[in-house]
């Protein structure tokens, strides 16, 4: 009977626990990406142009950037001519505020709509081929740099909604993002390594998907494990997340396209 | 066709082992899964690979529903003379797609 009440006390004290010991951003020097958390073998995959698989949708990008389509006839390169240009260090400052939407757009966004508004194209599925070569191409462009998220300051309340959604509980396992990715990174869940939640490489060739994804699907991922219901590709919550994890993450080297396990 | 990238080096002396590197874009559809509808994904994927250097064949593979997308081959060959590698990749349907690389040898 005290066994039992000492459990069912132990389980109040564990409910009423704070949330996260707050949103304790990493000071830059201890800052990690994904890639320091994997083995000698998926570094050597990523670090080689010829090995990473990524490069394949980079290549795939870079043949629709110079593809003319829509009713326009326009290429991407019509208008911005050598991504390698013309697109450097566009994604390591994305998400940006969308004077149209009055609201932030993600890469991907961005892309969908030139080839929807300018282009005059049918829009590109967001997670499909096509959207994902395009924002990996333009991605690739800004490898190395550093992650420099813009400081517009009409972002800032969407940041903050980012970093709400961050440190809120949410799916059946009642579990923030903070919870794993602050106040445990560097453990394990199971065998996989906890990373800090720094997205410096999307979009990722992850080698359990033997596929490209976006932070997105990465998101949804991790929110199926939580048991919630994921936020839907492109939806505002996504972007807004998207603009904080960014912001944790200025300074960072952009890693497109990285390998992860 | 789908895309490809080699690794081959461009340089090498007579008589050195070589590695070379190939990765194909490919979805190696395995044939056991199902679509949203339920119904089984056919099987779609590169059955065989070739290489051969200067016409003779230094290496050779079949592939199974197990290998991944994308598959990465490697291996090693010995540089004898200057020359073409040319790579072929045959999937179900019959169709082979072929790429070369030149290997120049001292």
């Amino acid at each position: 009977m005290l066994a039992r009440l000492a459990a069912s006390a132990l389980v109040l004290v564990l409910s009423c626990a704070p949330p996260s010991a707050q949103t304790a951003e990493t000071p830059p020097a201890g800052r990690k990406s994904g890639f320091d958390y994997m083995g000698p073998d998926s570094q050597a995959m990523q670090k080689d142009d010829l090995s990473n698989p990524g490069m394949l949708g980079v290549l795939d990008g870079e043949a629709l950037w110079n593809a003319p389509a829509g009713k326009s006839q326009k290429s991407c390169a019509s208008c911005h001519s050598d991504a390698r240009d013309s697109m450097k260090g566009v994604a390591a400052r994305y998400p940006v505020f969308d004077e149209a939407g009055g609201r932030p757009i993600d890469l991907a966004g961005r892309i969908g709509q030139c080839r929807e508004a300018r282009q005059e194209a049918p829009a590109l599925t967001r997670e499909g081929r096509e959207s994902l070569a395009l924002t990996t191409y333009v991605g690739h462009q800004s490898r190395g740099m550093p992650l420099a998220p813009s400081t517009d300051a009409r972002l800032t309340p969407f940041r903050k909604s980012g970093e709400a959604l961050y440190t809120r509980r949410m799916g059946q396992l009642n579990f923030s993002c903070a919870q794993c990715h602050d106040d445990n990174a560097g453990g394990h869940l199971g065998s996989a390594p906890i990373p800090q939640a720094h997205p410096t490489g999307y979009p990722i060739y992850r080698l359990e998907w033997q596929a490209l994804g976006s932070l997105q699907r990465r998101l949804r991922n991790c929110m199926v494990g939580t048991r919630a219901d994921a936020f839907a590709y492109g939806s505002p919550e996504f972007i807004e997340l998207e603009l904080y994890l960014n912001w944790r993450a200025r300074g960072m080297e952009v890693e497109t396209p990285a390998v992860r396990p | 066709m789908a895309r490809a990238l080699i690794n081959v080096p461009s340089k090498a002396k007579r008589g050195d082992i070589v590695e070379i590197k190939t990765l194909l874009s490919h979805p190696m559809e395995t044939g056991f899964r199902t679509g949203v509808d339920g119904a089984l994904v056919p099987r779609e994927i590169i059955n065989r690979f070739v290489c051969t250097y200067n016409g003779e064949v230094v290496f050779s593979a079949e592939l199974f529903p197990a290998v991944s997308a994308n598959p990465f081959i490697s291996f090693t060959t010995v540089a004898t003379d200057s020359g073409t590698l040319v790579f072929s990749w045959t999937d179900d349907q019959g169709k082979t797609q072929v790429q070369t690389a030149p290997i120049s040898v001292e």
